[in-house]
């Protein structure tokens, strides 16, 4: 509805809220790739990363947003990823990244 | 005659240098604040990394102790100490040709934490609730239910000036991945999460236990602190935290909060050191004469230390250090002796 | 709601001989509220207390806004307690939170850096040729209801009970983030459990509300509020508490800052306006009260002299279920009988959509 007009409007929560995001998607990558679970958070990928390093691509915090159920513009994200395979080269914990990079696009290519 | 030491706390730590002494040849008296033998890990229900119940530890030393015959004092609080001996609370001594200081640690009283409502909200307990719960063979929530999304807090009342607690009590981040999985076999098809800001697995075989955690029991880890919990009106617990890993606060509802209580230093620490000339090191803990070369000595000759009266320490490290200060003791007594 | 921590906060509330330092904005939004508090302390409990037209804002918008100095304002506290002290107090209470919190800050600085409080008295003295006293007791007056709240309870005329189902009125209370946020002991119950507005619904038979938002700031905040491209996410605060109470039904809000009881009212306007949505129950905002008209209702004060009628989220349904009389033809009656004038049609009074269109006309 429109109603009267201020001159400012009402900031929509920033939060991810755990509640109201739908899971499923994040459950079943999870459940086709469990070690990326195990990611740690050290940055290796994004470091290397070809695309990142020249435009605003993140992988950890893509697959960190996707993990939380976060998938907005998350194919469009991993549609930037070269493909090159430097990520999964420097993974300390050995997770296929160039794999998860697909999956993503496979499984959220709607949002 | 046998040399006589005194050996203040019953726990872990106490129970092991009594049994170590009393096979050098000494004649070892332990005296314990509580009824019983045991301290802290009496509570316990099973042990890091491996999954020890923690009785099959514990049993077999308050068994030694009986079949040894060593003199128990129990139900007797150390009040003041010198290497000569110690008072007791009751106002009792007892001589000795030195004393073994293993009165432990506290745990963290997490009601501090207001912020998270213990105490006061249903479903809000910390990790020896948790362990209690599980040798009472019964998690489950106020009402009777199960959960179906747990939160487990690291870090309660530990890297925190806020509540006076600086240091780093050391066991909370791998028992937060112990019970984390213990809760995920109880209850898999719950939702676990750890909310951590360091993750610090520093033992032999944590840092696996970890990784199995998040591949095999796809145990979720967020890294960043919870800054509240509060009630919802159908009951669950809401959280909020940073996603510091993408940069976004997350909330969530829970219906269980586990806060992984830190260890911190005895508040009879200072009367105690202050009986004998000893020193305090800057988070209340024992000061040790020498972190390298010197760790269970106090700065005093005669007066020794054992476990987490020094430093927060596995029971791993507390059963080791045992040994070395069962040796300190003994190179002190044949010195004094000739 | 258990609130077991709340009696580790304490903190020496005197008992008697006020000096009395007023809000800057509380007279437009809440305008019957201070001379309630006089009223109440005076004519109800028998004390005394010092309304002194000497003194002026503390400047804490401005301070909070980034116009005014620390040292300025330090000056401007410094003044007011001399005034006390010129006075002959000892007991400095507080209408404002914002207030409250600077001038525990301002105590705390003097007592945690000396030489601020000597460059302070020296400023003073240079500007006014006054000398700082500093009182002996620092209260909000919040806590002053709070200390008193079985005296009234015993001339109680209305307690908080719905009088058509016989329950507990069901109150959301709401503490200014300068209370105890900043310094906990400063607080009754501290920052996490604060008691102060609690204590006072509980005494008087109402049933405290304890919500997952509970905790959050009203989005105040001066300069953000002050900037029109600000108030985006200010009002969004707001809207996130209202969102998270509106289920419990709460009957009314009660808060004990200005700008608290201003925004979580006028804001409840704004969304409905805008949005359309609509927190209370029957198409009908959620009433929001100050202490003192808290206080003032059970008293046995009439509404329209509480100034009740400025609110901008009606409270009639209120005082029906209260069942407090009232003359709904005096409410646009000024102290002299003479017509004040009435709002146009609002959503959040009338939840239809078509008040918007006559306003715009």
């Amino acid at each position: 509805m429109s109603g009267l007009r201020f001159g400012y409007g009402i900031n929509r929560p920033r939060a991810i809220d755990i509640d109201s995001n739908d899971l499923r998607k994040s459950n079943e990558i999870l459940r086709e790739m469990p070690e990326l679970q195990t990611c740690i958070g050290c940055g290796s990928c994004t470091a290397s990363c070809t695309a990142g390093n020249l435009t605003e691509f993140n992988f950890r915090r893509v697959h960190t947003l996707v993990r939380r159920g976060e998938y907005r513009s998350a194919y469009e994200e991993m549609n930037k990823c070269m493909l090159c395979g430097k990520c999964r080269l420097v993974c300390p914990r050995g997770i296929n990244t160039r794999g998860v990079a697909m999956l993503i696009k496979r499984k959220l290519g709607d949002f | 005659m046998k040399p006589k030491v005194v050996i203040a706390g019953g726990g872990a730590a106490g129970m092991a240098v009594a049994l170590r002494l009393e096979r050098l040849g000494v004649e070892p008296v332990i005296v314990e604040r509580e009824e019983r033998l045991g301290g802290k890990v009496r509570g316990w229900h099973k042990l890091f990394p491996t999954f020890t119940p923690a009785a099959e530890v514990l049993d077999p030393l308050v068994a030694q102790i009986g079949r040894r015959g060593i003199e128990c004092r129990t139900g007797a609080a150390v009040e003041a100490l010198s290497e000569h001996g110690v008072k007791l609370a009751s106002g009792q001594t007892i001589e000795a040709d030195a004393v073994v200081v293993a009165t432990g640690f506290t745990l963290f009283d997490a009601r501090r934490k207001e912020e998270y409502g213990y105490g006061i909200y249903d479903n809000v307990v910390t990790s020896a609730d948790l362990e209690r719960m599980m040798n009472e063979g019964a998690v489950r929530l106020a009402d009777g239910s199960t959960p179906r999304r747990i939160a487990l807090l690291h870090c309660v009342g530990s890297r925190d000036e806020k509540v006076c607690q600086r240091h780093c009590s050391k066991v909370c981040c791998i028992t937060g991945v112990k019970q984390a999985i213990e809760l995920k076999k109880m209850f898999p098809e719950a939702d676990v999460f750890n909310f951590y800001m360091d993750i610090r697995m520093f033992g032999a075989g944590y840092e696996e236990l970890y990784r199995e955690a998040q591949q095999s029991y796809n145990i979720h880890f967020v890294r960043g602190r919870i800054s509240e919990a509060s009630p919802m009106i159908n009951g669950r617990i809401q959280i909020k935290a940073e996603d510091t890993l993408t940069g976004r606060p997350l909330r969530m509802s829970i219906d269980m909060l586990v806060l992984l209580a830190g260890m911190r230093a005895n508040d009879d620490n200072a009367a105690l050191a202050a009986s004998a000339g000893l020193a305090l090191a800057p988070n209340g803990f024992m000061q040790s004469a020498d972190p390298f070369l010197g760790a269970v000595r106090s700065p005093r000759r005669g007066i020794f230390y054992a476990g987490a009266v020094t430093a927060p320490k596995s029971l791993a490290d507390t059963l080791a250090e045992a040994s070395l200060t069962a040796d300190a003791v003994m190179d002190y007594l044949n010195s004094v002796q000739r | 709601m258990r609130r077991s921590s709340w009696q580790d906060y304490q903190k020496e509330i005197a008992d008697d001989k006020y000096y009395y330092a007023r809000s800057c904005i509380r007279q437009n939004f809440f305008p019957g509220s201070e001379k309630a508090f006089l009223d109440i302390i005076r004519n109800d409990l028998g004390r005394d207390v010092k309304d002194d037209p000497l003194h002026t804002s503390c400047t804490g918008i401005g301070y909070h806004a980034d116009v005014v100095p620390f040292e300025t304002i330090m000056t401007v506290v410094a003044r007011q307690f001399a005034l006390m002290g010129e006075a002959g107090y000892e007991n400095f209470i507080s209408s404002c939170i914002t207030s409250f919190g600077i001038y525990t800050e301002i105590l705390n600085t003097w007592e945690e850096f000396p030489e601020t409080e000597e460059r302070t008295r020296e400023y003073l003295y240079k500007a006014t040729g006054r000398e700082l006293v500093k009182p002996r007791t620092l209260a909000h007056t919040s806590d002053i209801v709070f200390h008193f709240r079985d005296s009234i309870a015993g001339k109680m005329r209305r307690p908080l009970i719905n009088v058509y189902t016989g329950r507990p009125l069901r109150v959301v209370e709401h503490i200014g983030c300068h209370y105890a946020k900043i310094f906990p002991k400063s607080g009754i119950g501290g920052s996490e459990f604060p008691y102060v507005l609690a204590g006072m619904i509980e005494s008087w038979g109402g049933e405290v509300v304890d919500y997952p938002e509970r905790r959050h700031c009203c989005g105040f905040g001066f300069r953000n509020y002050l900037v029109q491209a600000n108030r985006g996410y200010s009002i969004a605060n707001s809207q996130k508490k209202l969102e998270s109470m509106a289920p419990y039904r709460p009957d009314f809000i009660v808060a004990n800052c200005p700008g608290c009881a201003m925004f979580l009212d006028k804001w409840q306007y704004a969304i409905a306006e805008m949005e359309g949505t609509i927190y209370g129950a029957d198409g009908h905002g959620i009433p929001v009260l100050t202490y003192e008209e808290m206080a003032g209702l059970v008293l046995g004060y009439d509404p329209w002299q509480l100034g009740m009628q400025m609110h901008q989220v009606d409270v009639e349904p209120l005082l029906d279920k209260m069942g407090v009389e009232y003359d709904p033809a005096a409410k646009y009656l000024g102290q002299d009988g003479k017509y004040i004038g009435k709002p146009e049609r609002t959503v959040v009074n009338d939840g239809c959509q078509g008040s918007i269109y006559d306003m715009k006309r």
